[in-house]
């Protein structure tokens, strides 16, 4: 086995060490700032949804900022978001490397992101389980939780999938800024040093996670669809 | 002692000045365990006036009564919990589609303090009363329209309403289907003797299960009585054209106006359309009348219905004879009322 590796990716297995370390790290980025988007990005979108004029929490002030802010954060290219965010980056995590350094740059990219998905995932609720559920006396939290988010967990589910697929790719982004991680391992060795062997095994590490994330989105949206 | 008031009740939307008046000035009083029905064609505010009545729609004006409650004076929360005891079904059945039959039905039923073990027993009576015993585990979309209505109907009387509104439930359903869920409505009226709104566009609804009716226009009751009064007798053309779409009394206008050879008239007669103004008055009086004067008279159409355990109806006849004017008058004195349709 370990013959056989050595002979398909002999550089890989030469430097071991440095591609275990860096597989932790995207797992790190990815478990950390996924589940970070998830508790941010789902109440995010939620008052993104409701506050709208006509939602069940209308309120123009904070549907104004909100929305604001996912349309100015979601302009900006990643990279460029990450550079922007150091200094935040510093401020808050007393870093801006490595995967301490990348979760804010990470976070600040993935919320507003998941935000939309989940306001598009609410907007499929039918607007008549609102006013079946208003008629029966819920209150506009009820709303949100009993109706809402129960009724949109497949689209839930669906934005999260994406929203975690495009986490992996920032992380690989964010790899060449300085936060390590696979795309920090397959530039450094696999595209600075010429090292194909190196690239070839990060690309099929890659498509592999975004491949098991989008099957486990795929199997929760089957499950939750009636 | 009336449970549902709906005094001087008005919405607009938008402005007062350009905005839509859905519904202007209505007062409906309705007394416990009547069904109440409110016919109107679409766009004449129907949805708004019935919405008002749980507040769903806040009128821009008058007040709304609900079993002694003025819910027009209340604060949201207090209003929550009123609405609890004012159901209702809707025409796309509305039903959460990730919930099982049960959990749907159980849905109003959170925070009534109910055990887990009540909450069941009660869905499953209700299950049973609305005919679907077996059909718990499903999900809503293995239903078809009238399972879902009735699944709708059990949900709606989970939280054992005093009122319960009815916007076109039956509207999508085929008329089979229709006449079996207003069977079921109908049932548990007078099993349980919840009030019941019904709102529709379609005459046969009222007629099937309505104790009384109310017939918007524009926003406005323009008429409203017992079915059979409003029905026997309608002031309004809004109701006229409604019992013209359900009969084929109505016909007669198209076939005279297409100058059909069935009402072609020789001088001297008459077509004319009879109604039966009045419960006492049927077919006799036309036998009668034909022997009296010494007129024929041949029927075009007829059309004649039990409502309420009345006959009502009327037809449409050739009338002629050297006293048809006599018959006429003897006629209308019997309180049919005679409409002459065209005279050769
Ligand atoms: N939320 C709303 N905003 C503005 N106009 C409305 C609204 N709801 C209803 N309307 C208008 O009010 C009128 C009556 O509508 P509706 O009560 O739905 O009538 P119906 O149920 O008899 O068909 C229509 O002209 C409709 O366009
Ligand atoms: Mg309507």
């Amino acid at each position: 086995m370990g013959d056989l590796l050595s002979s398909i990716i002999p550089n890989v297995v030469a430097r071991a060490p440095q591609f275990w370390k860096a597989c932790q790290e995207t797992f790190q980025m990815v478990g950390i700032v996924g589940l970070l988007s998830v508790f941010i990005g789902i109440p995010f979108g939620v008052l993104l949804f409701t506050t709208k004029p006509g939602g069940i929490l209308q309120n123009r002030p904070i549907y104004f900022v909100l929305n604001k802010i996912c349309d100015i954060f979601r302009s900006i290219p990643f990279i460029l978001l990450a550079m922007i965010l150091l200094g935040l980056s510093r401020l808050v995590m007393g870093t801006a490397i490595g995967v301490k350094g990348a979760i804010i740059p990470l976070t600040f990219a993935t919320v507003p992101f998941l935000g939309r998905q989940i306001e598009g995932a609410l907007a499929e609720v039918s607007e008549g389980l609102v006013e079946a559920a208003q008629a029966m006396g819920c209150s506009p939290w009820e709303i949100v939780w009993r109706v809402y988010l129960k009724e949109a967990t497949p689209g839930i589910a669906r934005g999260v999938t994406i929203t975690l697929v495009s986490l992996i790719n920032f992380t690989a982004i964010a790899g060449a800024i300085g936060a390590g991680g696979l795309g920090n391992f397959a530039i450094q060795y696999g595209h600075q040093k010429s090292l194909p062997d190196i690239m070839w095994t990060v690309l099929l590490l890659i498509v592999v996670m975004v491949s098991l994330v989008q099957a486990i989105g795929n199997a929760v949206v089957k499950k939750t669809t009636h | 002692m009336n449970v549902i008031k709906l005094e001087h009740v008005s919405k607009t939307f938008g402005r007062e000045t350009d905005g839509v008046h859905a519904v202007r000035d209505v007062t409906i009083h309705i007394a416990p365990g009547e069904i109440f029905g409110i016919i109107g064609y679409s766009g004449a505010g129907k949805s708004t006036l019935v919405r008002c009545i749980n507040l769903l729609e806040r009128p821009t004006a008058g007040t709304v009564t609900v079993d002694g409650q003025e819910l027009t004076r209340m604060p949201e929360r207090e209003l929550r919990q009123a609405r609890k005891k004012i159901s209702m079904i809707f025409q796309l059945f509305n039903l959460m589609p990730s919930r099982t039959v049960e959990q749907n039905v159980a849905f109003p039923l959170k925070g009534s303090g109910l055990s887990r073990e009540e909450t069941r027993r009660k869905v499953l009576e209700l299950l049973e009363l609305v005919g679907l015993p077996d059909k718990a585990e499903a999900y809503p979309s293995q239903l078809s329209g009238g399972q879902k209505q009735r699944v709708a109907i059990a949900r709606a009387l989970a939280s054992d309403p005093k009122v319960l509104l009815c916007d076109e439930a039956t509207s999508a359903l085929d008329p089979q289907t229709t006449q079996s869920i207003l069977r079921l409505i109908k049932d548990i009226n007078q099993k349980t003797g919840i009030t019941v709104v019904v709102i529709t566009h379609e005459m046969a609804v009222v007629k099937e299960i309505c104790h009384r009716v109310a017939v918007m226009d524009k926003g406005r009751v323009v008429e409203e009585g017992s079915v059979f009064e409003v029905f026997s007798n309608p002031q309004q053309p809004v109701t006229r054209s409604f019992i013209a779409t359900t009969s084929n009394l109505g016909k007669i206008e198209e076939l005279i106006a297409a100058n059909d050879p069935i009402v072609a008239v020789k001088p001297g007669e008459i077509v004319a359309r009879l109604n039966y103004g009045q419960s006492n008055v049927s077919e006799a009086a036309i036998s009668e009348v034909s022997r009296r004067f010494n007129v024929d008279v041949s029927i075009i159409f007829s059309n004649t219905e039990i409502l309420d355990g009345q006959p009502l109806g009327g037809l449409v006849a050739l009338i002629s004879g050297d006293k048809v004017g006599e018959a006429i008058g003897y006629l209308s004195e019997k309180n049919v009322m005679v409409e002459v349709l065209k005279r050769g």
